[in-house]
């Protein structure tokens, strides 16, 4: 009796397994889009992918993660689609034969957030180079995100740009996180410190505190995001059909308005630009 | 400042909503981690049942190396998985990365060494109370396996009580190789993730809350199996 209820119990338990392995359906259309975190918290992605397969009933999968960790899992065929913004490695990305063709998809820009308090006295800034002088010359704390990903490559190139040396600052003013856009707000808003973030993310931010933007509106905070289709010369198991039927929407007329019409609080989040940018 | 009163009434608010968005994740959840203890049982127990009652040269480097996997890092899991799953990897062809499945996979690494470890510190005493009478029916030392464990059933429920405790609470592993794709392989632990990066700091402690929960109601459930099946053994 007893005996029969916990190998009921048992079996139960592999049954569940069973199930489980079986509801990876094989039959559902899907493609993977290695992506990162700014198109997923903003909740374009959430807005856009239901529209895409109203349309085309193909399902599209989306890891997010850093441009760094995207473009990586790529290279090792995890994804058909790459969906990043950084636009030198996405280059690189289609030199070196991983990707097929890079295209143009939409653009926003980068900020600098800062407390209210404003330590380095760069609020209303649009000077990006100054203000991150001036943050050095403060010694004021400034959150990294640390980890290759888009955003901070861009910051990278920023920092070089105003000639700062932070591998020395590294651990006292200057503090890299080694995590996403949004655990870096996190930390940088606990610890006081400028962030460097993209407005998209920042905007659907919850835990803003009496964090502001502080700088803005500097045509190096351009920040592009381009897609490429994973090669499926290289990767027999690339979706190349339904990857390609992706791209072609999100760079045609529907994709593009669908990418203009994504508000949060009446804010435009993303402004496509893919004819603009696309030979 | 978070309340935690009212992350608190949120979570109820969550769950009385019946919003089958977070149904489903807590079903996921739940699926992916019994799955997991399910396999890590089927595979842990005999072996740590084994080298209890077991001698050979290198058992006690063997129990030593079983004990420390208990503190695998979920991270360095995940990463391994990965790396097995990834189409450039050697299990690559199964195509599981991903899934639901490539979530069970790096679970039942991280937890066999959990119910093995426990389960040959359970058989290991009752061998000790016992082996004399068993050797005495003539039963060898690995064939008295099955009984020890079939002995133990009652013990060996905290094995397994240890093992889900560990699966359901992680995150580092499965969020790697299942990749927090929406509706897919989306899990408590990671929409906590998600939804605190996007500082929405009081709906991932509500669901937070309703994790822990879950963690009760399945350790009540087993804990009242065990006493009614006590109650009807004895009886």
């Amino acid at each position: 009796m007893l005996r029969h209820r916990l190998m009921g119990l048992m079996l139960a338990l592999v049954a569940f397994t069973g199930l489980t392995a079986s509801g990876a359906n094989a039959e559902d259309r899907f493609i993977i889009v290695q992506s990162t975190t700014s198109t997923q918290n903003s909740g374009l992605l959430d807005y856009l992918l239901p529209i895409f397969k109203e349309k085309t009933g193909i399902e599209v999968r989306v890891v997010a993660v850093g441009t760094g960790q995207a473009i990586k899992n790529a290279q090792n065929g995890d994804g058909d689609v790459l969906l990043v913004h950084a636009k030198p490695a996405e280059e690189k990305f289609v030199a070196e034969g991983w990707g097929v063709e890079r295209f143009d998809v939409m653009y926003n820009d980068f900020v600098i957030v800062g407390p209210a308090n404003d330590p380095a006295g760069v609020a209303g800034s649009n000077d990006v180079v100054a203000a991150l002088t001036k943050i050095a010359e403060t010694k004021s704390p400034f959150a990294s995100r640390g980890d290759d990903s888009g955003t901070h490559k861009a910051e990278k190139r920023l920092w070089k740009a105003a000639g700062i040396d932070i591998a020395s600052a590294s651990g006292d003013w200057y503090r890299e996180t080694g995590s996403g856009m949004g655990a870096t707000l996190n930390a940088g808003v606990g610890m006081g410190a400028y962030i460097m973030t993209d407005r998209a993310t920042w905007i659907s931010f919850g835990n803003k505190g009496d964090y502001k933007v502080a700088v803005e509106g500097d045509d190096k905070m351009f920040n592009q995001y381009g897609v490429i289709l994973v090669n499926p010369e290289k990767f027999p198991n690339v979706k190349a059909e339904d990857g390609k039927t992706f791209i072609g929407w999100l760079i045609g007329d529907e994709g593009q308005k669908a990418i203009a019409d994504f508000k949060i609080d009446g804010q435009q989040l993303f402004f496509p630009n893919a004819s603009a940018g696309n030979s | 400042m978070h309340n935690f009163a009212s992350s608190f009434i949120y979570a109820a608010q969550l769950l009385l909503s019946g919003d089958p968005e977070l149904w489903a994740i807590v079903l996921l959840s739940l699926k992916v981690s019994l799955s997991a203890v399910g396999i890590a049982a089927l595979i842990g127990m005999p072996l740590g049942a084994a080298l209890a009652v077991a001698r050979f040269p290198g058992r006690g480097a063997a129990v030593i190396l079983v004990n420390s996997l208990m503190g695998l890092p979920p991270v360095v899991v995940g990463l391994l998985v990965y790396l097995l799953l990834s189409n450039a990897g050697p299990l690559g062809v199964l195509q599981l990365l991903y899934t639901p499945g490539a979530m069970i996979f790096a679970q039942v690494v991280l937890v066999t060494p959990i119910i093995a470890a426990l389960t040959r510190q359970v058989i290991e005493d009752l061998d000790s109370e016992y082996s004399e009478q068993l050797r005495s029916f003539g039963v060898s030392r690995l064939k008295s396996v099955p009984t020890l464990l079939w002995d133990a059933r009652y013990s060996l429920l905290t094995a397994l009580l240890a093992g889900f405790g560990r699966a359901v609470a992680e995150v580092g592993a499965v969020i790697i190789v299942g990749g927090n794709i929406n509706h897919v392989t989306r899990v408590m632990t990671t929409t906590i993730a998600l939804e605190t990066s996007k500082g929405n700091l009081s709906l991932a402690l509500a669901l937070g809350f309703i994790l822990i929960g879950i963690a009760i109601a399945v350790n009540a459930a087993l804990g009242m199996l065990k006493s009614t099946a006590a109650r009807s053994a004895y009886a």
